[in-house]
């Protein structure tokens, strides 16, 4: 910062702390500011009360074994996190997925950004004093966790991916359930606009409000809605597309001012957005595989392993030994709710990852908030953390 | 841009700086030598063919058992380009110190405080370089392959936070 603006209400500077327990930071979050009356002199960022070492624990599993450390990461999209590590191992192997399967990871991909986006909008207007949208959300949140549930037995932390494809087939309902779903979901979301879009009282909160430049935005590295708002048009789906998205339309909703309501129109546009490409996704689903079948590396099917013998060794040998890809270095990243999800390996040949190296969105986003505060006032911090949509999860890892 | 021309424009540029490249999974890597690091990474960014405009990603690799180093590896993006390249540069293990690229791209600021608690490479020229995961007291560079993967502070953190109560 090089201008700091003339004191305007006293000459003493106060420094307040804000957060780890606070309930707009979204979790554990301390920001140290310095205020000359109620606008804000400096914001300083303190991170890693969530720290678990994610990153050094991976060094000690096999390949298998490092899928549910990365549903942790951001625990809101943990099918994002699961997708983008398994796509980097496949990547080190060198293997190629059935379609079947990379339909079914686009499926539950954009159910998971719905399910996110929600999130983020509930807690994103309960900050700033809407409390009616916050219950709206959390009734469709629902109804995603109990498909989420239905596909893989768990809520929040599914595990479902599998090296080389899924860990069992979408069980009977699925389909019914989820196009309940989608048919139903847009109008839910004109219901939430009527609440938010024209208000008055949002459109103050939150227009003009943490601006950040296009120049700016890439120079932090925001990446995913948070720069979208800004309008740059990158889209990992559409730039480099991964588990067979190039065969779905979509449009890349861009804002143009950069500020906290311009993210706001992006992500709920996304959400229109990631209805159709469920939509679409349902539609093509083609028959066949939801796991590769190559010995040694891919997990049989349960139903192989409870009846048949060369299935059973196959799946004690992969469980025990792990897999061993070449030696060799990828990086692979994927378009999360967040932004740019990227997984780095570097594999030495053994059965672990030699290295594993988490890019998290929310990290490199959170990064530009003291440019997009500084110099505004205290209340404005709560909006744009807010617009931001971290999760401490993936930051501290 | 494909990853040879991108390859043999930065080595016609740098011949003396880009010791090696390598494409692996259609990924291209190139070594750099520690001395060019800034000058190669403002040139990546600063070239219109090029136009790495996106630091993706910043970390380091402990490599001490087998080569004596550790490297800071850098993932670069071209948002209007599209294309990736990853520069990987070797630094001592007994000093490991090498310049900041945080005048190239701010991103770099985190990403380098990161690399530096949980590694200890210093990054020289970088304006608030603190630890960022870890407490301030934490002992240790914990992602070396050195620190045990079970390894215990002297102190528990209720000890450090809580000390004044019996």
């Amino acid at each position: 910062m090089t201008a700091i603006p003339a004191a305007t209400t006293t000459t003493h500077l106060m420094t307040i702390n804000m957060g780890p327990q606070h309930p707009s930071t979204h979790g554990v979050l301390r920001l140290l500011l310095e205020l000359d009356g109620e606008m804000i002199i400096k914001a300083v960022p303190h991170i890693g009360f969530l720290h678990r070492g994610v990153e050094k624990l991976a060094e000690y599993r096999t390949y298998h074994q490092c899928i549910p450390l990365t549903d942790r990461l951001d625990y809101v999209a943990p099918f994002s996190n699961n997708l983008a590590y398994a796509l980097t191992v496949e990547k080190l192997l060198g293997m190629e997925v059935p379609e079947r399967a990379q339909h079914i990871r686009v499926i539950l991909c954009e159910l998971t950004r719905i399910s996110s986006h929600l999130l983020w909008l509930a807690t994103h207007a309960l900050d700033l004093g809407a409390m009616t949208v916050f219950f709206y959300c959390f009734r469709e949140r629902e109804t995603i966790y109990d498909i989420f549930e239905m596909v893989s037995g768990a809520r929040m932390n599914l595990s479902y991916i599998r090296v080389g494809g899924v860990s069992r087939d979408l069980p009977g309902g699925f389909l019914e359930k989820t196009r309940n779903f989608i048919a139903e979901f847009p109008a839910r979301l004109n219901e939430y606009e009527t609440l938010l879009t024209e208000n008055i009282i949002w459109k103050k909160r939150t227009v003009g409000v943490g601006v950040i430049s296009a120049e700016d935005a890439i120079d932090y590295g925001l990446s995913g809605p948070s720069l979208r708002g800004s309008g740059v048009n990158w889209d990992i789906r559409k730039a480099e597309p991964y588990s067979s998205y190039d065969k779905y339309h979509f449009t890349v909703p861009l804002g143009k001012n950069g500020d906290v309501y311009d993210r706001y129109l992006v992500r709920i546009e996304e959400m229109r957005q990631s209805n159709s490409i469920v939509h679409q996704a349902l539609n093509i689903l083609p028959s066949g595989d939801f796991i590769a079948r190559i010995p040694n590396i891919t997990l049989p099917p349960k139903e192989d392993v409870e009846t048949k013998m060369e299935s059973m060794i196959q799946h004690f040998k992969i469980i025990i030994d792990g897999i061993k890809p070449p030696k060799g270095e990828v990086y692979t990243s994927i378009e999360a709710p967040k932004g740019e999800l990227g997984f780095y390996i570097v594999s030495d040949g053994s059965s672990h990852p030699y290295r594993l190296k988490i890019r998290p969105p929310s990290f490199v986003n959170l990064e530009a908030l003291p440019k997009m505060v500084e110099g505004r006032l205290l209340p404005d911090v709560v909006a744009v953390i807010g617009s931001l949509d971290i999760v401490l999860g993936e930051i501290d890892r | 841009m494909d990853n040879e021309t991108i390859a043999s424009l930065v080595k016609n540029n740098f011949p003396e700086a880009i010791t090696g490249s390598a494409i692996f999974r259609n990924e291209l890597t190139l070594i750099v030598k520690k001395e060019y690091i800034t000058e190669v990474a403002g040139f990546l960014k600063g070239n219109k063919e090029l136009d790495f405009d996106f630091l993706s990603d910043l970390c380091g690799v402990d490599r001490v058992e087998t080569d004596g180093v550790f490297e800071v590896v850098y993932h670069l993006y071209s948002i209007y380009k599209n294309h990736r390249v990853r520069l990987k540069v070797a630094v001592a293990s007994n000093d490991p110190r090498i310049s900041t690229v945080t005048g190239v791209w701010n991103t770099a600021n985190w990403h380098e405080r990161e690399t530096y608690d949980m590694y200890g490479i210093k990054f020289d020229g970088h304006p608030d370089l603190r630890k960022i995961l870890t407490p301030d007291d934490f002992e240790g560079h914990p992602l070396r392959k050195d620190y045990p993967v079970d390894g215990r502070q002297p102190a528990t953190l209720r000890e450090i936070y809580r000390k004044d109560e019996a």
